[in-house]
């Protein structure tokens, strides 16, 4: 890729180009991280942990549907505890390749956030992306805290005492303003967002079977789909905030990435696209980027963040 | 695209075993022996079974929990919901196979014994199960021309003794240039074991809870950071 650099810098951490695996998306072991590592991926982000082992909804929990997937995974995961062995052999894989490794925590109470955090301190992870935003666990933990500016900014405060490593804060499309709830984090010592979790919840009904597909019935909307949506919300919060951002929804090619960027954002989440590309993903994004800046006469990616903007 | 299932309808329900049952459906897939769908009882569950043969749709289900438990009622005229075909399936690759299958693994193995049989190959079957009445889809495989061996761990049904038992003895015979094997993990390990004592190639088909089915979810990581569902179900060896 000469005349191309793809490498950027979040929270004081060189990435080698701006892709980051979402939350969600194969991040449940070390081998499996290492391995999306291994494929091109910028960096990684494990499985969002809570304080306690869950078994998740059970299936079907993830289907195709128009323009993307429908998931409602319900937060399956081993526990803190079970999770700092994880992300500690993570950590050591992944830093061999120059992958930082984020570690998603989540908690049914802002309180459990900050225990969860003390316990992922032992497997120093890079940084950690506060989950506020599942969409799936509503029946057990009733609103999702991304969904109330103060309630956000609360989770943020409590996880901010917790740790002193960089702080990502995963935002919901699924409130009339994202500006004032990013906001709110930020004010609370979030450095850096993301931006978006899955929008919705939405449905799926199977018509001869006269019911709806998920067991959980409602489920986060991914991919192509929710792509617009995400651009817009990382073109308002990059307008209004000073942290960097996580541009994260329907990206699928590297065009898609440029588009995220040049709405405002310094890296690229990347998730439902592994459903249609494949474990070939990652390298398959910066190929296409790299040639689009060279097409374009761009030699970084910082050159192209945000010139959407007026 | 309203729903990601096919909706198909028993056309033939058998007994398999004491606990399971064969279905045959009014489908058809273009699959691999060895390939699997995601089989979803709605308003209850979704789980992964190994097609017993994709023409028609063929599923053998033994009961072991409230899902399959559920599948036993079904019967002929009865609808049945199912994505797939999905993941990878055997190679065939074998001129003289040994097949080895544990209880339930021998659904797929009566797949590839139907292909293998198309393509002129001789083939043995050592079908295990703990019991008599575990063993499953003996008739079958005999029907499809597999020489059939039989051991139960009890020895209430042909050899007593584990499957891999009979299975290393066939081996010595040198009688076969490739193995393929589906079962539980411990009998897996057990024929990649003899496959490495003999020098013999191996595909195994391995189980594993799964989600998504399509390679995203993570949840059947086999340890080493392949996917089942999708990197696998079939492994060589």
């Amino acid at each position: 890729m000469s005349g191309v650099d793809l490498a950027v810098e979040l929270c004081g951490l060189r990435l080698r180009n701006p892709f980051v695996l979402a939350a969600g998306i194969l991040g449940t072991t070390a081998p499996l991280l290492e391995r999306v590592a291994r494929a091109g991926m910028g960096a990684v982000t494990s499985k969002s942990c809570g304080p306690t082992p869950r078994a998740g909804h059970p299936n079907p929990t993830v289907i195709p549907c128009e323009g993307g997937l429908l998931n409602a995974v319900g937060l399956a995961n081993p526990g803190a505890a079970a999770m700092v062995a994880i992300l500690r052999e993570a950590r050591t894989r992944c830093a061999a390749l120059g992958v930082p490794v984020i570690a998603s925590v989540f908690g049914e109470t802002a309180e459990a956030f900050g225990d969860v955090v003390r316990t992922l301190e032992a497997a120093a992870p890079d940084l950690y992306e506060v989950n506020i935003s599942c969409p799936n666990v509503a029946a057990e933990f009733g609103r999702p805290f991304a969904a109330d500016p103060a309630e956000a900014a609360r989770v943020t405060a409590i996880v901010r005492a917790a740790t002193r490593r960089p702080l990502i804060v995963k935002l919901s499309p699924n409130v009339s303003d994202i500006v004032a709830v990013g906001r709110a984090v930020v004010d609370a010592g979030a450095d850096a967002i993301n931006a978006i979790n899955t929008v919705g919840p939405g449905m799926a009904i199977d018509i001869r079977a006269r019911a709806p597909v998920l067991a959980n019935k409602a489920g986060g909307l991914s991919g192509p789909a929710i792509k617009p949506v995400a651009v817009r919300c990382v073109y308002e919060l990059s307008r209004a905030l000073p942290v960097p951002i996580i541009g994260t929804g329907g990206v699928s090619s590297g065009e898609d990435a440029v588009e995220m960027i040049m709405a405002g954002a310094t890296a690229v989440g990347v998730g439902s696209a592994f459903q249609y590309r494949g474990l070939d993903v990652p390298a398959a994004l910066a190929e296409e980027m790299a040639a689009f800046m060279r097409e374009q006469g761009f030699t970084g990616v910082a050159e192209m963040r945000g010139l959407a903007h007026d | 695209m309203t729903s990601p299932y096919l909706q198909g309808c028993v056309r033939q329900a058998e007994a398999a075993g004491a606990r399971g049952i064969t279905l045959a459906l009014d489908l058809r897939l273009a699959a691999q022996p060895g390939q699997f769908v995601m089989l979803w009882l709605p308003r209850m569950d979704e789980k992964p079974f190994s097609l017993a043969d994709g023409d028609p749709v063929t599923l053998t289900i033994v009961s072991a929990g409230p899902c399959t438990a559920r599948l036993q009622h079904l019967r002929v005229g009865d609808p049945v919901y199912l994505r797939g075909p999905l993941g990878h399936g055997f190679s065939l690759a074998a001129e003289r196979p040994l097949l080895v299958a544990g209880g339930a693994g021998a659904a797929p193995l009566a797949f590839l014994t139907r292909r293998l049989r198309e393509a002129g190959r001789p083939v043995t079957v050592a079908l295990g199960a703990r019991t008599a009445d575990d063993l499953l889809l003996a008739e079958r495989l005999a029907g499809l021309g597999a020489r059939v061996l039989v051991s139960t761990d009890d020895g209430t049904a042909g050899t007593h003794g584990l499957v891999t038992e009979l299975a290393a003895r066939l081996l010595a015979s040198n009688a076969h240039d490739h193995v393929y094997a589906c079962g539980p993990a411990p009998m897996l390990d057990g024929v990649a074991a003899l496959c490495h004592e003999y020098g013999v190639p191996g595909e195994v088909s391995r189980e594993a809870h799964m989600r998504c089915g399509t390679g995203i979810c993570g949840s059947c990581d086999r340890g080493d950071g392949l996917l089942v569902c999708r990197d696998g179900p079939v492994f060589p060896l």
